[in-house]
């Protein structure tokens, strides 16, 4: 089912959170609303799952206006961050809730509460109270239940983010396998951007309740349209240089790279250079610094070096070489991948 | 803590509740037995002091069993009413965003604290008017509305500790409001309930002012001002028969706090864990 939602406004009392906003899903597709906390993603999110009333703009589900429709109503199934389950309730009551306020047959019920519990595999612990399971069976059982009316629309508000390390990377590939198995347009609230890059068709980056950049996770690594999206997406994170452009970018008076194609000399801007782009094991022009930190990580290692007008670079460098603290390096720059942007953080 | 420091402390307790015990040791005793005339060591056993419960102890009085009925009533349908009132305001104003809510709420905390003895002339008024004067129901009513303010105070607690998310998940699953409420909410603050239950049963049980003050006759007395009406009238005082009424009063107040121990402290807590 396609989500329209158009203009959208929200206010809590005086303070507008969200101006007219519009985002549009695609049918079947799962995006992300990334972003940091306060951005206005969850917000949306539950303005789209009808319990925020929209304070201005309209939103459609397929060729239907809900903008005015009660939570009751819409075909929506979300996921809390902390799975609100009903703790009084065994697993089949919490999953068979949405249907027995239906009215449907108690052996109808049952047929489909056993079905959902299948499909997120949890078809042994239908008895059990929701205090005797793990947080991951717990997360499967909200699935359960959010997907049981067969919504048209699956909403999740961060919820990977009550799990520890390892379960969350399994629940990532599990939330997006039931997301292509039911072929349901799902909405995925998050804060980790590697969450959204896994997961989704599309991320769209929110800050200060506007949308940044919508695209697909590898256009928005790829082409960030502006510092903040750069800065947001990858791990370990870009590094930024303060740079002049030129005749040539000069980066402090020790070092200077020849202008990327088809930029215009400008005065100041900002170079961004993501880690994997930069090491000794590139080709093109180099930067002249000193090694300050090496950070092993097994596969390989993270290295800053700091150039001589002490701004700082990182570079991922694989494991297995002598590079030692303090050592002067020379290294190379792929210029064909680093990101210019303007003083106001637009891309160039 | 080491056993020496146990020790210390359940000493420094005894001591300090002795005199309690030393009380409730003698109430009982003396019920049961008669001391010598100035003395205090029981002489005889015997049971003539709880005569109360098989014949009339003096002509003009109502039967024991009659006026415990009455205090019975009177005490479980104040605590019903206030339960009944408790989760409902209680729930409102925990969770819906009505008119003047700051206001209710802040009126709350006022009554209260509020000494409702100071009332007690205009209740009066109201109840003679209405004609509930010297009738069970209206003091019923009266203790009751007097309990409220209490009993809604700890329910919104309890309300207040249910997550959100259970509410908003139910609402996305289809079910209405009320139905959220009834059959997602209240399940989560029976713990509450029942401890408020049995509080405001007790409180019931023990009142005294408010009988003595709105509903003086015969038909509507309970234990409290039946016997502080024993006590009054009698010019040769037995304390054999005070103490053994006394004791018949607080049995029931004795068993429902062994029996209920564990739910009241729920009050206290404050938590949704039962």
């Amino acid at each position: 089912m396609r989500i329209e939602l158009q203009n959208f406004t929200k206010r809590f009392g005086d303070t507008t959170v969200i101006e007219d906003m519009s985002l549009s899903v695609a049918s079947g597709e799962m995006i992300a609303l990334l972003g940091p906390s306060g951005c206005g993603k969850s917000t949306t999110l539950f303005a789209i799952s009808g319990i925020h009333r929209i304070d201005g703009g309209t939103l459609h589900f397929g060729d239907r206006d809900v903008t005015r429709l009660p939570p009751q109503d819409r075909p929506v199934g979300v996921v809390f961050q902390n799975y609100a389950l009903y703790p009084h309730m065994s697993v089949a009551d919490n999953i068979g809730f949405p249907l027995r306020v239906q009215n449907l047959k108690p052996a109808e019920i049952k047929r489909r509460v056993g079905e959902m519990a299948e499909l997120v595999q949890i078809g042994n612990l239908l008895a059990r109270k929701p205090q005797q399971l793990s947080g991951g069976q717990q997360q499967r059982v909200a699935l359960a239940r959010a997907l049981v009316r067969k919504p048209d629309v699956l909403l999740l508000d961060e919820p990977l983010a009550n799990l520890d390390a390892k379960l969350r990377l399994e629940m990532r590939s599990e939330i997006r396998r039931l997301q292509r198995e039911t072929g349901i347009t799902a909405i995925l609230v998050t804060h980790d951007q590697i969450e959204a890059m896994s997961m989704c068709d599309r991320i769209a980056l929110m800050k200060d309740g506007r949308i940044e950049q919508i695209s697909t996770p590898g256009d928005m690594y790829e082409r960030p349209a502006s510092r903040y999206v750069a800065g947001f997406l990858g791990n370990p994170p870009i590094s930024f240089l303060r740079a002049e452009a030129k005749g040539q970018l000069t980066i402090g008076a020790d070092n200077a790279l020849p202008l990327p194609h088809g930029t215009a000399a400008r005065g100041p801007i900002t170079l961004g250079v993501r880690p994997e782009h930069f090491g000794p094991q590139h080709r093109g022009p180099s930067i002249a610094g000193q090694v300050s930190f090496i950070e092993p990580q097994g596969r390989e290692d993270l290295i800053d070096v700091t150039l001589p007008c002490d701004q700082r670079l990182r570079a991922i460098v694989p494991a297995g070489h002598d590079i030692a603290l303090g050592q002067p390096v020379t290294w190379q720059v792929d210029l064909s991948r680093v990101h210019l942007f303007d003083a106001e953080g637009a891309r160039l | 803590m080491n056993t020496k420091g146990n020790w210390m402390l359940i000493l420094a307790l005894s001591l300090i509740s002795a005199p309690l015990v030393i009380m409730y040791g003698f109430q009982l005793i003396d019920s049961v037995s008669r001391p010598a005339p100035g003395g205090i060591i029981p002489q005889e056993w015997e049971l003539t002091n709880w005569r109360f419960l098989w014949t009339s102890i003096d002509s003009a009085r109502p039967s024991i069993w009659r006026v415990t009925f009455n205090t019975f009533v009177f005490a479980s349908a104040t605590a019903l009413l206030v339960c009944a009132f408790s989760i409902t305001a209680a729930y409102a104003l925990s969770r819906l965003n009505f008119p003047a809510r700051r206001f209710f709420l802040a009126g709350l905390i006022m009554l209260h604290a509020f000494p409702t003895i100071t009332l007690i002339i205009a209740i009066f008024i109201v109840l003679q008017f209405l004609g509930l004067y010297d009738s069970l129901m209206g003091v019923i009513l009266v203790k009751a509305a007097l309990e409220l303010p209490f009993g809604i105070w700890i329910m919104k607690g309890f309300y207040d500790s249910v997550p959100w998310e259970i509410e908003m998940a139910g609402v996305q699953d289809g079910a209405s409001r009320f139905r959220v409420w009834r059959e997602l909410i209240l399940p989560q603050v029976k713990p509450g309930l029942s401890a408020l239950l049995i509080f405001s049963f007790l409180a019931g049980w023990s009142e005294f002012i408010l009988p003595l003050v709105l509903a003086p006759g015969a038909d509507a007395q309970v234990l409290a001002t039946y016997m502080n009406a024993v006590i009054a009238d009698d010019t040769r005082p037995d304390y054999g028969l005070f103490k053994a009424i006394g004791m018949f009063y607080a049995l029931p107040v004795i068993a429902v706090y062994l029996l209920f121990q564990k739910r009241l402290m729920n009050i206290y807590g404050g938590g949704t864990k039962g």
